[in-house]
């Protein structure tokens, strides 16, 4: 199943002044301390990094343990001082790797 | 030894068995410090944002917040979360920097059980604070299926 992202952003975005970002991805987060009813201990499948780029230039990250609950949900503030392209990115277990992309139009 | 003793010392001896290890007050202290990356601890600045009564242990909103002018001079680096008593002590590190303009974090966590949450900044003069918070807990995190 394709994997679904939110980004959320305030509606009008001022030059030099912060806003919030919001991004919400559907995951499990399973934590690899849970038994299955087989008594088999389902492995660890967590995303471990979440990373924002303006333009290229890491302005955030974070590093995620099993104490985030599932479908991980990160909120941080931003400044901008022109328009530009936020990058965001989630990667963990398994191999699992996702962006979004969202156009910044600074007022 | 009575039969009823002996089913007693096995239900707990299984129950000891499915339970995950949970982190211990050292463990986290451990994990703090090599947050702090030998930087000495001082209580206070950080704040921690968290209900002191959670019912749903299993998606806990947590906003930890700095005041700082977050210039290239002088910002928060970095803030964390740790806890006392989950499997893994440590939760969530955001790296942040001046392009943030201010420092403030908001996620979902989980609580295995009710103890002691710390919120933790490291700030670009090599100085970490730390916050901690007593939670109560009623229904727990699914550790177990």
């Amino acid at each position: 199943m394709a994997t679904r992202a939110l980004v959320h952003l305030p509606a009008a975005i001022r030059r030099g002044e912060p806003f919030e970002v919001r991004a919400l991805i559907a995951h499990p987060m399973e934590t690899g301390h849970r038994v299955d009813t087989q008594g088999q201990r389902l492995p660890r499948d967590i995303i471990r990094r979440f990373e924002a780029r303006l333009d290229g230039e890491l302005v955030f990250a974070a590093d995620l343990h099993p104490s985030i609950a599932a479908n991980p949900y990160i909120v941080f503030p931003l400044v901008v001082q022109a328009a530009g392209t936020l990058a965001l990115s989630w990667s963990g277990d398994r191999g699992f790797a996702h962006g979004e992309s969202v156009a910044l139009q600074p007022s | 030894m009575k039969r009823r003793t002996l089913l007693a010392a096995a239900g707990a001896g299984s129950l000891l068995l499915v339970r995950p290890a949970l982190a211990t007050p050292e463990a986290m202290r451990r994990a703090l410090a090599e947050f702090a990356g030998g930087a000495v601890l001082r209580e206070g600045r950080v704040q921690l944002e968290i209900a002191a009564l959670v019912e749903n242990g299993n998606t806990v909103p947590v906003t930890l917040r700095m005041a700082s002018p977050m210039t290239a001079a002088d910002h928060v680096r970095r803030l964390a979360l740790f806890t006392e008593r989950n499997p893994d002590p440590g939760v969530a590190v955001f790296h942040l920097g001046p392009r943030n303009g201010r420092a403030e974090v908001a996620t979902r966590m989980r609580l295995a059980t009710s103890q002691t949450v710390v919120a933790a900044a490291l700030t670009s003069d090599g100085t970490c604070w730390t916050t901690s918070v007593d939670v109560l807990v009623t229904l727990a995190a699914c550790v177990e299926p």
